[in-house]
């Protein structure tokens, strides 16, 4: 019984928000890792673009809450997301046609896209603060539990409470159903086909009579979308503050590199892998060791590795050894 | 030396018509304190500068090297806080090495062990083992020293030294995260170095703000020690008065004045410095031999030259610059707040600023620090006049005139974005790009 209450702690604190949060992350990591196969150079202003395609959804759902649509126990914001994806793609589109598009013709070197992205970065980051504020934002409604913590004590009688919230469960379907929409994109679809293609090899790509414009186009329209998704659903989670989705940008690079940068499935796994991490690493394990151990072994302290303010050193942490021993990343990514 | 070219006299001499027409517009105190951080930002620019004009190194952490050499100034300058050190100095400082022994323990398992599974299992159990022995000398020391007056102290102190050598600590504090760094991102695509120092950058935030026995965390330090005289001091001097009564003028503000321009003072000093040596540097055979490396690694790499060594070097070299000046800047401060670190401010403004001034040219770096700092003083108030203009047909409290105006203040984000694409695009060379 008491072992059965600490996995319930487990699940609680550890399983459940680690996988909602991995989930976030890996969908991050993904556009990351388009852009980085397509385009080839890291973008930062992917947490940004986030944060713009969350911010476009948030007030298309409170244009909605306002005008009396709901969609019942789900929140409303699922039914703003295809227009904050739209409206994304066209400034990601815009974006590119400003700014990347010149880059290409000269075939700059990658550094040099980086820092157009250190600019497009600023931008993003102002019109968001600009047009929302630098404030909290909250947009969930609907319901908020699946599972309440008190419903699961007296359906299974055990001392501790699993809840398992709407947006959790949310964020776990949609990125399963996203995911298998990309990837039947991009291995079975003449399109998709034709982005490994030139991903894979840029000049054979060319020979064979893909169009490389349609290429890039195509990729950021499914950039944003994955974005939106991504900056939407933490939004649910947690909630939409625009600092925080900049700071998104190092557990979502270090996902991307720790699965390999340019590799659609190192992303997923390493979005998981941080967020596992991050979590195990900063939760204070005291309630399931008291669960599990007999009371005279409890050691005295919260059992907890690092504070959660330190969240940030732990993909910091999980970037270095993967860069100190297999720099190519865990799924053998494209470069070195 | 090199000729001067007419077209980068007028350049600054435009910037120094921008500094004094602040002054002559609105105050010489506020111009002065724009100067001064100006300064301050120039030889940021400095820093970064190395890395990327010399070596096309990419280095996104620049407000982590920048707290870092705060913490310093705080470290250096502050006096010693003794029922702190009684309470648990000695012990914190055993944590710490035990700290280092660790990491050093698991590096010699690593290396001297040979491949396979056993080697990793020993490095975790050092790790592991090295760890709970550290966590359990430091959690009862930190407690202890942070228990002490925490409304006030809470923490170690400092040395008591004069702030002007926390200048140089700085410098090296810096250097050391550089190091650390670079060892490990150096040698891999330029990309993982960005990622890896907006990471330690993060983590030095978050370090200055979470352990209050070192810094006082969020408390923040306040009333450090200055290296020029205090105002008070100063309007009660005889000899200030009468020479405040010689060119006649109020004593008050001309104390605030005075102070300030003795900070520029200081700072020129320091800046000149700085540039005399990168000047030097850049046209010495190292210099040569860096933009070599930076054009073409493969040819100089098979010319014998260490393309990685070469670049670990100017990468601390110019991270600890990048320290000094934020030595330098908490020093004008007279204050460490950890909180106000943010890196769109440090570290994306500092790039703008190279951008902008002309990347490989040191005066380029300059001119683009005092530019754009200044700039982004004046961007706020010259967008809310535009907003106000703007919105001057509509109600006064109609609602979207009342937001535009309150959001005034992130334009300047938006037009630093604008300046660094326009720049990037149309004169990648930068304003005073290099010969």
């Amino acid at each position: 019984m008491d072992l059965l209450n600490a996995i319930v702690v487990l699940a609680n604190f550890v399983i459940v928000p680690a996988t909602a949060y991995g989930a976030q992350l890996a969908l991050g990591a993904l556009g990351v890792t388009l852009i980085y196969g397509i385009l080839r150079f890291s973008n930062f202003a992917h947490g940004d673009t986030m944060a713009f395609g969350a911010m476009v959804t948030i007030l298309v759902t409170w244009g909605l809450q306002g005008a009396g649509v709901s969609l019942g126990p789900l929140p409303t914001a699922l039914l703003a997301l295809p227009v904050g994806i739209a409206v994304t793609a066209l400034l990601l589109i815009g974006t590119d046609r400003v700014v990347y598009r010149f880059y290409r013709a000269q075939k700059a070197k990658p550094v040099i896209y980086v820092i157009a992205s250190l600019g497009v970065m600023f931008i993003m980051n102002g019109l968001v603060r600009f047009i929302i504020g630098v404030g909290d934002q909250r947009f969930a409604d609907g319901e908020r539990f699946i599972v309440s913590a008190r419903n699961f004590q007296s359906l299974t009688g055990l001392d501790e409470g699993l809840a398992i919230r709407t947006s959790q469960g949310i964020t776990l379907v949609t990125a399963i159903l996203v995911v298998i929409a990309l990837f039947w994109f991009l291995n079975r679809t003449r399109t998709g086909k034709s982005m490994r293609a030139f991903s894979d090899n840029e000049d054979l790509a060319l020979l064979s009579g893909i169009n490389p414009e349609r290429v890039v186009l195509i990729t950021w329209i499914i950039v944003a979308a994955l974005a939106t998704t991504a900056g939407v659903l933490y939004g649910l989670d947690k909630s939409f503050k625009p600092f925080t989705y900049f700071q998104l940008l190092l557990p979502i690079f270090a996902s991307a590199i720790v699965g390999g940068l340019g590799n659609p499935v190192g992303a997923i796994a390493g979005g998981f892998v941080i967020a596992f991490s991050e979590i195990s690493v900063t939760y204070a394990f005291r309630r399931v060791a008291g669960h599990v151990l007999p009371e005279d072994w409890m050691p005295e302290g919260l059992m907890q590795l690092l504070s959660t303010d330190y969240k940030f050193a732990v993909s910091f942490g999980i970037l270095l050894i993967v860069l100190l021993f297999r720099p190519t990343g865990l799924f053998r990514g494209k470069a070195v | 030396m090199t000729r001067v070219e007419p077209r980068n006299i007028l350049l600054f001499g435009l910037v120094a018509i921008l500094f004094i027409g602040t002054g002559m517009m609105q105050s010489w105190n506020s111009a002065l304190g724009i100067f001064n951080m100006g300064l301050v930002s120039a030889i940021m620019a400095l820093g970064v500068n190395m890395q990327w004009g010399y070596a096309g190194l990419f280095n996104v952490g620049i407000v982590g090297f920048t707290a870092l050499g705060g913490l310093a100034a705080v470290l250096v300058s502050m006096p010693p806080v003794p029922e702190a050190w009684a309470a648990g100095g000695p012990r914190i400082l055993l944590a710490l090495l035990a700290g280092a022994a660790t990491i050093a323990g698991a590096i010699v398992v690593w290396t001297r062990l040979p491949r396979g599974w056993v080697r990793v299992v020993a490095m975790l159990a050092v790790l592991i083992a090295g760890y709970v022995i550290y966590r359990a000398i430091f959690d009862p020391a930190r407690d202890a020293i942070e228990s002490v007056d925490p409304a006030l102290t809470g923490y170690l102190g400092g040395l008591g030294l004069p702030v002007v050598l926390a200048w140089p600590v700085g410098g090296l504090f810096a250097a050391g995260a550089a190091w650390i760094v670079g060892k490990v991102a150096l040698g891999l695509r330029s990309d993982y170095l960005a990622i890896a120092t907006l990471g330690i950058a993060e983590i030095i935030i978050a370090v200055l703000k979470n352990e209050d026995w070192l810094g006082r965390g969020v408390k923040n330090v306040t009333g450090l020690p200055r290296p020029v005289p205090y105002e008070i001091d100063l309007q009660q001097a005889e000899w200030f008065i009468a020479l405040s009564d010689r060119i006649g003028a109020n004593v008050v503000s001309f104390s605030s004045i005075f102070v300030k321009l003795s900070y520029a003072g200081l700072f020129i000093v320091v800046i000149l410095a700085l540039i005399w040596l990168s000047q030097m540097a850049l046209n010495s055979p190292w210099g040569r031999m860096m933009r070599a490396i930076r054009d073409n690694e493969v040819s100089a790499s098979a010319m014998g030259k260490n393309v990685t060594r070469r670049h670990l070097q100017i990468f601390i070299l110019g991270s600890a610059v990048c320290g000094l000046a934020g030595a330098m800047m908490t020093t004008l401060d007279g204050q460490l707040v950890p909180s106000s670190y943010n890196p769109l401010r440090f570290t994306f403004l500092v790039w703008v600023m190279v951008i902008v001034g002309g990347s490989g040219n040191n005066w380029g770096a300059v001119l683009g620090g005092f530019l754009i700092w200044w700039l982004w003083i004046m961007v706020e108030p010259m967008g809310l006049a535009l907003l106000e203009f703007v919105t001057s047909g509509m109600a006064a409290d109609n609602p979207l005139r009342e937001h535009l105006i309150d959001s005034a203040a992130h334009m300047r984000l938006l037009t630093m974005g604008i300046f660094l694409l326009v720049m990037l695009r149309f004169a990648p060379r930068g304003l005073i790009p290099e010969k």
